[in-house]
């Protein structure tokens, strides 16, 4: 694949990434404890993801948190949780294979992605540290930053095969409506 | 177009992130109560123009319920609110009257 410029947007498929959805109390101190030291990061707030090098944790909800780690860790944490969390009322559970991950390479992500989601997605309102789940076309998605010019993007694995097809259309060189482009002095 | 706030994961959405749920605050008459009360639980709804209360889901985003008070003929939203409650809120009645002075909850 051809290293990204400014005009272009490189889409491609992270079939290593691991995925744990982890459901419970938020705000108990004991599942906090055990997220952060096993992802290495500190407890996303509402609508935070904290992602670096491939392993983090992403707000989904008041009651959801995604865990994102290298695939051949998955097995290893969920030991770890049956273990720690026992007592604790929690669901945790591997969706590597439920969910397909994307990562859109480039500084036009953000044009790539406002296609087809009704979001806001100049830099002011969406930035490094911010997640955000919403639909693309017809399909849900959740994305997220991981440096300033790359988003990562999660979708269900039934539908990988049409949102690759739909991020690679959009992503066209010279097919950007360049609508942030009032933007860019802030970005 | 209609744009609400989800009061669980704070976003502004635009309307085709969320599902709607219909009539807000129903009452429940289920197995043993009169005919005609059930009939109404199931069948009956308001269709006001005006003000109204409703339910909506965050379909696309956090996948949490939560409530509306808004206007059907302008659009306008007064607030949204937990779907863990069965009163409307002050201060949402406050946000209403402030802009329909001579509205009146009707129930
Ligand atoms: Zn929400």
């Amino acid at each position: 694949m051809s290293e990204a410029t400014s005009e272009t947007v490189d889409i491609s498929r992270l079939s290593e990434r691991g995925m744990i959805t982890v459901r419970g109390d938020l705000t108990s101190v004991d599942l906090q404890y055990q997220l952060t030291s096993l992802a290495g990061v500190d407890m996303p707030s509402e609508r935070e993801a904290k992602v670096e090098d491939g392993r983090g944790l992403v707000w989904m909800s008041p009651d959801e948190v995604l865990m994102v780690l290298p695939k051949s860790d998955v097995e290893g944490v969920l030991g770890t949780f049956r273990e720690t969390l026992g007592a604790i009322h929690h669901l945790a559970v591997d969706v590597s294979d439920a969910r397909a991950v994307f990562e859109l390479k480039g500084p036009k992500w953000r044009e790539v992605i406002a296609k087809g989601a009704p979001v806001d997605l100049s830099p002011k309102a969406f930035a490094l540290g911010q997640m955000r789940r919403t639909r693309l076309g017809q399909v849900a998605v959740a994305f997220w930053m991981t440096e300033p010019d790359t988003a990562e993007l999660v979708c269900f694995a039934s539908l990988a095969e049409f949102v690759s097809n739909w991020l690679k259309m959009a992503a066209k060189a010279g097919s950007f409506p360049d609508y942030l482009k009032e933007y860019k002095n802030d970005a | 177009m209609l744009s609400l706030t989800c009061p669980n994961c704070g976003v502004q959405g635009e309307e085709t992130e969320f599902a709607p749920g219909g009539e807000a605050h129903l009452k429940r008459f289920g197995p043993g109560s009169a005919e005609e009360a059930f009939e109404g639980y199931l069948f009956y709804r308001k269709n006001p123009r005006g003000v109204h209360f409703e339910r909506w889901r965050h379909a696309f985003g956090c996948g949490k319920w939560f409530h509306v008070a808004r206007c059907t003929a302008t659009l306008e939203v007064f607030g949204s609110y937990t779907a863990q409650t069965s009163i409307v809120p002050q201060n949402i009645i406050d946000a209403i009257k402030a802009r329909r002075p001579d509205w009146e909850m009707d129930q």
